[in-house]
């Protein structure tokens, strides 16, 4: 492991989040580094300086007394007969106006940022995969081992297709979540760079890729074809990763017709 | 659930998180008064929607509570422009500094640590709250702020280094 791998998990390493096979390399590397076993003992210092407890906010003495008697409050008049009263209808009526007005709105206000933050999404779950040593649940590069693999553990098909021939060997599927489903992720290599595909249904119409999006180093490149959601993600060179997506989007033309 | 067995059940199981509640509450909303209105809120709302918690983290479940109470507070109140965002060009400093926490903690200064805290974006300053203070796993924090785990890993090494940043710039105005 080298010094700005080290640095970028030490963080988690602290936390005692990290897997045990990344905690070990990380134990590793301190013993033989000295500049990282400085940012170790910084960190720990800074860890400690926030958990002296001072900065804890205890809830002040009245306040749990204050809270008991509300809740009782409310539970005395929560009574389960008073759902078509008049005072149930009052309340409710402006109420679904609100949420009615607020699901009109939302698209509008959140628009342009779904995007983003569903990229963001896709970049973390890259990382993710590649930190937990969790890539694949199925590794195979037998496109006919993967794609049964995922029967009965989504509620769709995805595609699958090895592209050793054109430089990307198959390596495996694996479950993941994004965008608040269960979706499928095959996993394909080129030389030392890992490339996660994701995959789910999708009900929009077909549309082009979108032109690729670069974050945190990683680049990703989406688009919809033959009612598959795709979004690729790779630390992959900009322009071999669309040769890769232009790989996968004829392949699946082809296994589609 | 009988309406006096969901209160005895909400009493023991809920009310024991009061602190962890308030001390939330207390760091998003930065005075006392508005946290103490935002736990009372948040207490009658998750007990109204207590019949609907199954889960095993009875903590998470009513910190994810008073964290959409404060927000929405925030957001009709548009206290969360006050925050100054944090300009890291300004502040930007290189790797040989002397260690900020340490310099803090020698000269005891709680407070700087405090006010710095509080000067963070408060998706920043949820985090360190509910990692460091709160001392909750990483899983536990994604559930309360219903992000995935990679973000909440990312989000934390994040807000950490630009608290040490603001730190190092408070402790360099004062020396």
């Amino acid at each position: 492991m080298d010094c700005t791998h080290a640095q970028t998990l030490l963080d988690t390493y602290l936390d005692g989040e990290l897997d045990p096979v990344r905690s070990l390399e990380i134990d590793e590397h301190l013993h033989g580094c000295a500049r990282c076993s400085k940012s170790y003992s910084e960190g720990q210092a800074f860890h400690k300086a926030l958990k002296t407890g001072s900065l804890y906010f205890k809830a002040p003495a009245d306040l749990h007394k204050r809270i008991q008697r509300s809740v009782r409050e409310a539970a005395r008049t929560e009574t389960p007969s008073g759902w078509f009263s008049p005072w149930w209808i009052k309340t409710a009526a402006p109420l679904a106006a609100a949420a009615l007005l607020l699901l009109l709105l939302i698209p509008t206000l959140k628009g342009p940022s779904s995007d983003e933050l569903l990229t963001q999404d896709i970049v973390a779950s890259h990382i993710r995969s590649l930190m937990a040593d969790h890539l694949a649940d199925v590794p195979s590069s037998d496109e006919h081992t993967v794609k049964p693999w995922f029967n009965g553990k989504l509620d769709f098909s995805p595609p699958v297709s090895d592209l050793a021939k054109e430089g990307f060997p198959l390596v495996g599927g694996r479950l993941d979540y994004l965008n608040n489903r269960p979706v499928a992720a095959l996993v394909y290599r080129r030389d030392a760079h890992v490339i996660n595909v994701f995959l789910w249904p999708s009900n929009t119409i077909p549309r082009p890729a979108a032109p690729i999006k670069t974050q945190q180093g990683y680049h990703v490149i989406r688009w919809t074809s033959s009612g598959v959601e795709f979004s690729v993600v790779s630390d992959l060179e900009a322009s071999q990763l669309v040769k890769f997506a232009d790989s996968l989007k004829s392949s699946v033309g082809t296994s589609a017709s | 659930m009988g309406g006096n067995e969901k209160l005895q059940r909400f009493e023991q199981v809920i009310m024991p998180h009061l602190d962890a509640a308030y001390n939330l509450a207390r760091w998003l909303m930065r005075n006392e008064d508005d946290a103490r209105d935002m736990v009372q809120e948040a207490y009658l709302r998750a007990f109204k929607f207590f019949d609907g918690f199954h889960g095993v983290d009875a903590r998470a479940w009513l910190l994810t509570t008073v964290r959409n109470t404060c927000y929405t507070w925030l957001e009709q109140n548009r206290r969360s422009r006050a925050t100054t965002s944090f300009d890291e060009e300004i502040h930007s400093l290189d790797d040989q500094v002397a260690n900020p926490s340490e310099l803090a903690l020698k000269s005891g200064d709680v407070e700087m640590v405090r006010e710095s805290l509080e000067e963070l974006s408060e998706e920043f300053r949820e985090v360190i709250v509910l990692r460091d203070l709160e001392e909750m796993s990483y899983k536990r924090i994604a559930e309360v702020i219903n992000v995935p785990l990679g973000t909440v890993m990312s989000r934390l090494a994040r807000a950490r280094g630009r608290l040490r940043r603001i730190l190092f710039s408070r402790l360099k105005e004062t020396s």
